[in-house]
């Protein structure tokens, strides 16, 4: 097994990873900080990325799919957020999961009514057709896009959380949305804003993944159950465990197809199971949350 | 290959253990079925799920098969029926569906069924039954004399006959020859016909990976096909499998080094992804539109298909729809009923040309016999229209020498 194999190996891996990381990240974004069990979640992926494909071929440019589909569909999450999301705070937390998961039904439904249920071709943007040579080998072009997109993606997200006004109220507000408001700060937007950004996430990796796989009704419901494994690795709420747990998760992929192709889906459930035996919460998550 | 047929095999028969069981308890006598006016046709297809492009094909055309039996004044007098269901491509509720079919619908035969294992799942009802079942996917094991019965026929092309006639047009001795394939009964079958096939022609094997059914990525299986080197890469997989694979394959280069082939060639699934993507792959195939060109039939399929649905054009698996329901109703036309026993005497001495040509049902394990064709996809600047997607590299003629002979399948000679 030479050296060059394994790098090209271990290169699909985080390709793979860094769509699981954008979508985790979305749902563990709207769960950390409303409690909520986003079920929609992969649906809204598929949508997004129909909606990428649809806005690309209206402009005539993937650039502007790229571009406005997470915007647009982050701006429809808000609406989700506000005329049924925003009923259900302070109730269990079956409520709004059930309310999603039916959203999901709709949205696939809905699709499916529009475009029909077979494939989509979803054209790779030409700048990013074929492979760049590494000079340890070939990969796709696109696939190195994806990654180094995400990794700019994650470092914004990262900045304006950590370091802007903006990401403070947003910190604050997960922690103690009572005290935010005595401060005087409309909690209600806060919110609205985080669901808006969390289903942005998950049109942007519905974007990102249409050129690579086909663009179908039912190509959320996959991803759906990947986010959610990653999100339970890296630990409920932590947008560091999901950056961490979805590279992790990608990479193992890769790595067992090399060794034994058969197991190569199995293995991220395996990785789960064994997380959640040695540390229930997750990578990082906080011990005894509960929403 | 470590985990071949023989697992799936023992899963299938022990899931179904306990089913015939139950359907045994239920098993209720048959009364009023002579009385019956309508001939009913049950359809059990995966109408959800990744298949689901292809089955909808297929309703239309087995619809379109009993509508112009129907036009005619049906089969001496009595109209025909068609039920379909969905089998959700799982061979647990292909067999509870085929069950109700049977036990509480009454049909008097069945046709269907799209996935290797779920046809194979369906086949052990109608068995037990002793229903006519006439199955339109993909098997070599069902002809085989362990899943054979007298009820059991098989309209669609077997592994062995695709993949043998794709490696003709595709395959020269010394090449390397490398597979990417599903880990289960349709790709485990197909690996096998395709190393038949190339041990024949004498090309080498230099590695196979098995991939998980409906896996959306397979990019992690790139890099090291490549680092095989092959010539050839024969990608043994069904419906939006193939889809993903093949678009896979080709953003990581694979055409600059090799040539992609599969054993079947998906209509649909070249529309899913586009001509750039399928340009240059190879694949056999059952049935294309532009056959017309040099078959009647097809013209006239063609016709009527365009004029039930909208001038859509037929594709691959739906033509099976048609001359799977098609040749049962001309042998009960031929048998003037329903009585089993007569059905499957006509059907043994059918002579029936629906879609392409020639085809009859070979007497000892019941396969089609009919012509393969393999097809190329065209690349866009090649292509007259949008339905102009392949070029026919071959169109062999039916006969018994494309077939596995009666004793190697086990059977009586």
């Amino acid at each position: 097994m030479d050296l060059s194999l394994i790098i090209m190996q271990l290169l699909s891996g985080i390709a793979l990873g860094a769509v699981l990381v954008i979508t985790a990240l979305g749902l563990t974004i709207v769960f950390g900080m409303l409690g909520v069990v986003n079920f929609a979640h992969g649906a809204l992926f598929m949508i997004g990325a129909y909606a990428g494909l649809y806005l690309a071929s209206l402009t005539g440019s993937f650039w502007w799919g790229l571009l406005l589909a997470p915007i647009l569909i982050g701006a429809f999450g808000m609406v989700i957020e506000f005329v049924l999301i925003r009923r259900l705070y302070g109730r269990s937390i079956d409520d709004p999961l059930l309310l999603t998961f039916g959203l999901s039904y709709i949205l696939v439904e809905g699709v499916r009514i529009v475009f029909g249920s077979d494939g989509i071709p979803f054209p790779t943007p030409p700048q990013l057709i074929g492979v760049l040579d590494l000079g340890v080998g070939i990969f796709p072009r696109y696939r190195l896009f994806v990654i180094v997109l995400v990794a700019v993606v994650l470092l914004a997200l990262w900045l304006t959380l950590e370091k802007t006004r903006i990401g403070l109220i947003v910190r604050a507000g997960a922690r103690d949305p009572t005290i935010m408001q005595v401060l005087g700060v409309d909690i209600g937007r806060v919110w609205l804003a985080i669901f808006g950004l969390g289903v942005g996430l998950a049109a942007l990796g519905g974007v990102l993944a249409g050129p690579m796989r086909s663009v179908n009704p039912e190509m959320g419901s996959l991803v759906l159950a990947e986010a959610f494994v990653v999100t339970v690795i890296g630990g409920l709420g932590s947008i560091v465990g999901a950056v961490v747990a979805g590279l992790m998760v990608g990479v193992s992929i890769s790595l067992v197809a090399l060794f034994a192709p058969e197991m190569a889906t199995i293995v991220m459930f395996a990785l789960m199971a064994v997380v959640l035996l040695i540390r229930p919460q997750g990578l990082f998550g906080v011990r005894g949350r509960t929403a | 290959m470590p985990k071949s047929g023989s697992t799936s095999k023992i899963t299938r028969r022990s899931a179904l253990a306990g089913l015939s069981a139950s359907a045994a308890l239920l098993a209720m006598p048959r009364i009023g079925r002579a009385a019956d006016e309508t001939i009913r046709i049950g359809f059990p297809t995966p109408l959800t799920g990744p298949f689901a492009a292809e089955a909808r094909d297929q309703v239309k055309c087995a619809e379109l098969a009993v509508k112009l039996v129907n036009d005619k004044g049906g089969i001496g007098g009595r109209k025909v029926e068609l039920l379909v269901r969905d089998d959700k491509l799982n061979a647990g509720e292909a067999a509870t569906r085929t069950l109700e079919l049977i036990e509480k619908d009454k049909v008097h035969a069945v046709v269907g069924a799209l996935s290797s294992a779920v046809q194979l799942a369906v086949n052990e009802v109608t068995r037990a039954r002793g229903v006519i079942y006439v199955s339109i996917s993909q098997s070599d094991t069902i002809n085989e004399a362990k899943d054979f019965s007298k009820f059991t026929f098989h309209e669609a092309l077997n592994p062995h006959m695709t993949t043998a006639a794709v490696a003709r047009q595709t395959l020269k001795k010394g090449m390397k020859v490398a597979h990417l394939v599903a880990d289960y009964a349709y790709g485990h079958e197909m690996l096998r016909g395709f190393k038949r096939a190339q041990a024949a022609i004498g090309a080498d094997n230099v590695g196979e990976i098995l991939h998980p059914f409906g896996a959306a990525d397979y990019s992690t299986f790139m890099p090291r096909l490549m680092s095989m080197r092959p010539d050839v890469l024969c990608i043994s997989n069904f419906g939006r499998d193939q889809a993903n694979a093949i678009k896979q394959a080709v953003d990581f280069g694979v055409k600059q080094q090799m040539k992609i082939v599969v054993p079947v060639i998906l209509h649909n699934q070249r529309l899913a992804v586009g001509p750039e993507v399928f340009e240059g792959v190879v694949g056999g195939a059952n049935y294309y539109w532009g056959l017309e060109a040099q078959s009647k039939s097809a013209a006239a399929f063609n016709a009527a298909f365009k004029a039930a649905n909208g001038g859509a054009i037929p594709t691959d698996y739906g033509a099976y729809g048609y001359s799977g329901v098609g040749s049962l109703l001309a042998a009960m036309q031929t048998a003037g009923g329903t009585d089993t026993d007569k059905v499957v005497d006509a059907l043994e001495k059918l002579q029936y040309d629906l879609t392409k040509g020639p085809q009859h049902y070979r007497k000892c394990d019941h396969q089609s016999v009919q012509s393969v064709l393999v097809l190329e996809s065209k690349k866009k600047s090649a292509m007259a229209g949008e339905n102009d997607l392949f070029a026919i590299l071959a169109n062999e003629a039916g006969s018994d020498d494309m077939l596995r002979t009666c004793s190697e399948l086990g059977h009586a000679t």
